[in-house]
């Protein structure tokens, strides 16, 4: 089974089905697979504030939400996670592809590479780090546990763990 | 006509819908006015009440109506092309345009200036769009609930704020009520 179908089987195990996404290369092939499932209506966002905003009402109109983006969101979201998402206490599971890793082209990327688990533990959010596709079996557990507490949970999804950039 | 006055004079209309207010003082003056289960007010998050508004509405049936601001669409201004491109024909976009910024001291916005946030709707593909006055707002409202049709409502009206105190209610327990009021 592809790696992007084993995430979304999860998701779908889960009972998520409101998953909003801002596009990301190494993300392509799930966001792909959660617009194919029937089970899950997937809105497109501009923006990863924006994004967060429609998973809350989503989650408070009885759908579980997920999001998936880079982790220069991390910068763009920081209030939204604050003000929103950890002050009314809701539960949002983000699926991050972490750029600016090993393998990383883009130079640019590390400048926030550098940043987000600094920020994501400022924030006391719980990470996770997918680095090898086995992973990826924690998947369920980290859904479950994201929906037992109520709160923002991160999966950083590096390089290595979607098996580099295609042209490396 | 301000904004105090309008949320006033619409209360009846809002009290039997779901209702997601913008950060500041429209979420102090609803609470003032008609604070029910059915109101989500924000305490934060300058921006986002259209979004949370139409991701409750894309996941549920009952109509929901965002009461959002000129500064605060400006500052999402992405937001009336999702809502364009996710029709959810329970939802409701009602832009309060006083051309300011009211929760800080009315400092101008480009809406009170340039900017026609009516013609963005539109530009962004909202198909009901509406422009009305102050005074024909809860009409207008309720014109739009009785369509069906996903609909944003422009109100235009005059900027000034009225002295009332923050909202003190414990952010969970706004939505946990909310969330109940959803689910009945």
């Amino acid at each position: 089974m592809s790696i992007d179908r084993k995430i979304v089987d999860d998701l779908v195990a889960n009972d998520i089905s409101f998953v909003t996404t801002v596009p990301c290369k190494q993300l392509a092939g799930v966001i792909e697979e959660v617009e194919a499932r029937d089970g899950i209506l997937h809105v497109p966002s501009n923006k990863e504030d924006e994004g967060m905003g429609l998973c809350a009402g989503a989650w408070m109109g009885g759908k579980r939400p997920a999001i998936i983006m880079q982790n220069t969101a991390i910068g763009v979201t920081i209030n939204t996670l604050a003000t929103l998402i950890q002050y009314y206490r809701m539960p949002l599971p983000m699926l991050i592809s972490y750029r600016g890793e090993l393998r990383e082209p883009v130079a640019c990327q590390v400048e926030m590479a550098v940043h987000t688990k600094a920020l994501l533990a400022q924030l006391n959010i719980p990470t996770y780090h997918f680095h090898t596709q086995s992973d990826a079996d924690e998947l369920d557990a980290i859904l479950k546990y994201t929906f037992m507490c109520n709160k923002p949970v991160a999966i950083l999804t590096d390089a290595s763990f979607w098996g580099g950039y295609g042209d490396q | 006509m301000i904004r105090s006055e309008i949320l006033r004079a619409i209360a009846p209309v809002l009290r039997d819908h779901l209702v997601v207010c913008n950060i500041g003082l429209p979420s102090q003056e609803l609470h003032m006015i008609d604070d029910n289960a059915k109101n989500f007010y924000m305490l934060g998050t300058m921006g986002l009440a259209s979004s949370i508004g139409l991701g409750l509405a894309l996941a549920q049936d009952k109509t929901v109506i965002s009461i959002d601001g000129d500064g605060s669409v400006l500052t999402n201004l992405g937001t009336l092309s999702t809502i364009a491109n996710n029709v959810a024909d329970n939802y409701i976009l009602m832009i309060i345009d006083n051309g300011s910024y009211g929760s800080t001291g009315d400092q101008p916005t480009y809406a009170g200036r340039k900017t026609r946030l009516e013609k963005v709707a539109e530009a962004c593909g909202c198909e009901n769009v509406i422009t009305c006055r102050g005074e024909d707002t809860g009409e207008t409202l309720q014109a739009a609930i009785d369509s069906g049709k996903m609909t944003i409502i422009v109100v235009k009206c005059d900027s000034g704020n009225i002295k009332l105190p923050v909202i003190t209610m414990d952010p969970v327990v706004i939505r946990d009520r909310f969330m109940k009021a959803v689910a009945d």
